[in-house]
């Protein structure tokens, strides 16, 4: 048990920069999630704390200890690969002591171990198979088994569940993260789906090019992002953006998109003047925008704007309607199931206590 | 019904002509070895005779008389020979091979592209300068030398099939090892040579095979110390024709024995380690 410290990590393949300075603080036994899109540079992250990679500039701490030119062997870490990396030519059973027979572990203490981790992981029949009688699923808890039974340090995932179909990960999803609480290792957990982030992390890295974009709660990753990179990659559908000019009247701060204007409370003012004139990114999640009829009971202040209903997909468990309002198309998300004529008029909603300003420039959240 | 009668007629004469076409095939390589077996042990007269095709009398004096030549002698120089340029091709061309498949480096393309390119030169055009330099440095008639002379010829291959053996075997399961407490050497001994074992098997018979079969370079490099083609091409090729089919019988056998042995264990290993 340990805490993790990424002091500044930078590293190159060639010319690309893969990651571009990284300052990172995991705290012992927690469950962290790096979240981004493919090439952001959150699997070679994982593989510089694992070892397998070393960074060109930066530090990484395990506790006080600066492990950062240690091999993997000698930082006490384990990984669960993307692909499981079983070895085929070993049984299950000497998959999982493989790691404590290299340390030297006496033998009874080594099925001890083994029929533990198995137990745990509910693949105490297959200890006598081959990895290829196995189907995907058992062998990723083989593979999760092997890197829980060196009691590790800190625990590395790099997509574990990417390779399974879809109900089996939904199931991994909440077995992964109970055994992650039982045996309170630290965690670091690579993934590209925003759902297993937010079910699984105590906290999320959103990555974008080789940085990280924010860090925090999943609900704080929703309810505040930091910037339109994190808005936008958080939540389905997308969140809505448009762009809008600023204005302060007497008591309040209007947003002109052009067809619209979305008077915000005079509250805002204060963060907003400074901006008076200028155009900003304004950010709406769909599940925040309501038809007119369906405004829930606990929203204190909408924006109404007419529009045509332009595209309905009707999922069952919510239906989403874009609205071409004239210059922009607003995706909503309604739950329940609900039919709408393509064409018709709608009168929409947009809840003005959940809307989003930022920066033109930086993309940076204002609000 | 007639429609279902043409297309069941269409369905077995198209197994028939395979079936025909595979027996050509298996006839075609099979021939040859018994002809040659069969008129190895073949009584003169018998071979000699107009009317007789099939010879109806054997005898073991064509092997016998080989066998006294030196034939035996030939066989453990082959041997000997053979194991040697498996051992040196492989301890060269394994971390050759194993460096292609796993890293990344200026001039891999074209380095690759010269290894191939080495067998692009005829043996003949090297085997006078090889046999003055082999002189100069004692090598010559040595077994030593010809074993060296055929690691530079199986070198290539052994090194681009090693590497695309390495390049089957997933950089994970090393990195695994890695993880889980082994050091660089530990991982490719303990995970990634018994992953490559049938390859690397196969690229031994291929190898075992090449050496047993080069006949030129065998031939000029020795005078005493004659590997099997080279006794055979200096003795067995003058004699009369019932000796030749008794000397390639001789050449063929322990090299079917150890095909046969080396393929076995082969299909074995590859059950378990192929997914």
């Amino acid at each position: 048990m340990v805490d993790v410290k990424l002091r500044g990590i930078v590293k190159r393949f060639g010319k690309t920069v893969a990651v571009n300075g990284i300052d990172l603080d995991v705290r012992d036994g927690e469950f962290i999630v790096l979240l981004g899109p493919s090439g952001c540079g959150k699997t070679t992250t994982l593989r510089i704390i694992a070892g397998l990679e070393k960074p060109d500039e930066g530090r990484v701490l395990f506790g006080d200890r600066d492990v950062t030119y240690l091999p993997p062997r000698e930082r006490n870490v384990s990984m669960v690969f993307q692909s499981y990396a079983v070895w085929p030519h070993m049984r299950v059973y000497d998959n999982i002591a493989f790691p404590l027979k290299i340390k030297k572990v006496p033998k009874d203490e080594i099925d001890k171990k083994v029929k533990w981790a198995a137990e745990l992981l509910q693949i105490s029949e297959l200890l006598n198979r081959y990895p290829h009688q196995l189907s995907g699923g058992q062998r990723q808890r083989v593979a999760v088994a092997r890197a829980i039974v060196v009691e590790p340090a800190v625990l590395l995932m790099d997509e574990p569940l990417s390779n399974l179909d879809a109900l089996l990960r939904v199931k991994m999803r909440s077995e992964i993260k109970k055994l992650q609480r039982r045996i309170k290792v630290t965690t670091i957990y690579v993934t590209h789906d925003q759902v297993e982030a937010m079910t699984m992390g105590d906290r999320i890295a959103v990555m974008n090019q080789g940085k990280i974009e924010q860090v925090g709660r999943p609900d704080e990753i929703y309810l505040k992002p930091a910037n339109v990179f994190v808005a936008g990659f958080i939540g389905s559908p997308q969140m809505n953006f448009f762009d809008a000019t600023i204005y302060i009247e007497k008591d309040k701060a209007v947003l002109d998109v052009g067809d619209f204007k979305l008077g915000l409370n005079k509250d805002l003012i204060e963060v907003l003047k400074d901006y008076e004139g200028k155009t900003v990114i304004v950010g709406i999640r769909p599940e925040h925008i309501y038809p007119e009829n369906l405004i829930p009971s606990t929203t204190k202040k909408v924006a109404k704007v007419e529009g045509i209903v332009d595209f309905v997909e009707e999922l069952g468990s919510d239906t989403i309607v874009h609205v071409n309002t004239g210059s922009q198309i607003l995706v909503l998300k309604i739950s329940g199931s609900h039919h709408y004529e393509i064409g018709s008029k709608l009168v929409i909603a947009l809840d003005l206590d959940k809307i989003h300003v930022f920066r033109k420039d930086t993309e940076k959240a204002i609000i | 019904m007639v429609e279902k009668d043409t297309s069941m007629v269409k369905y077995y004469l198209f197994k028939i002509i395979i079936a025909g076409l595979v027996i050509i095939a298996v006839l075609w390589v099979i021939t040859p070895f018994i002809i040659s077996i069969l008129y190895a042990f073949s009584d003169p007269t018998d071979y000699y005779s107009k009317e007789i095709i099939i010879p109806l009398h054997y005898t073991y004096e064509h092997v016998r008389k080989l066998v006294a030549l030196g034939a035996g002698t030939a066989i453990i120089n082959s041997v000997i020979v053979a194991l040697m340029t498996i051992a040196l091709s492989f301890a060269l061309g394994l971390p050759a091979g194993y460096a292609f498949a796993r890293f990344v480096f200026p001039g891999k393309d074209s380095l690759k592209l010269f290894i191939i390119g080495l067998r692009m030169f005829p043996i003949i055009v090297i085997a006078v300068p090889l046999v003055s330099l082999y002189i100069r440095l004692g090598l010559s008639d040595s077994l030593l030398g010809v074993a060296l002379a055929h690691t530079a010829m199986a070198l290539p291959f052994v090194i681009i099939i090693t590497s695309s053996i390495f390049a089957g075997i997933p950089k994970e399961l090393e990195e695994a090892g890695l993880i889980f407490g082994l050091d660089r050497t530990g991982a490719f001994l303990r995970i990634t040579m018994p992953l490559a074992l049938p390859g690397l098997a196969a690229a031994a018979i291929f190898t075992f095979i090449m050496s047993w079969n080069e006949v030129f370079i065998a031939a000029v490099l020795t005078l005493t110390n004659r590997t099997l083609p080279a006794f055979i091409l200096t003795s067995a090729m003058a004699a009369t024709d019932f000796i030749k089919f008794a000397a390639s019988f001789i050449m063929i056998l322990p090299a079917m024995i150890f095909v046969f042995i080396a393929r076995r264990y082969l299909i074995a290993m590859w059950g378990i380690t192929l997914r």
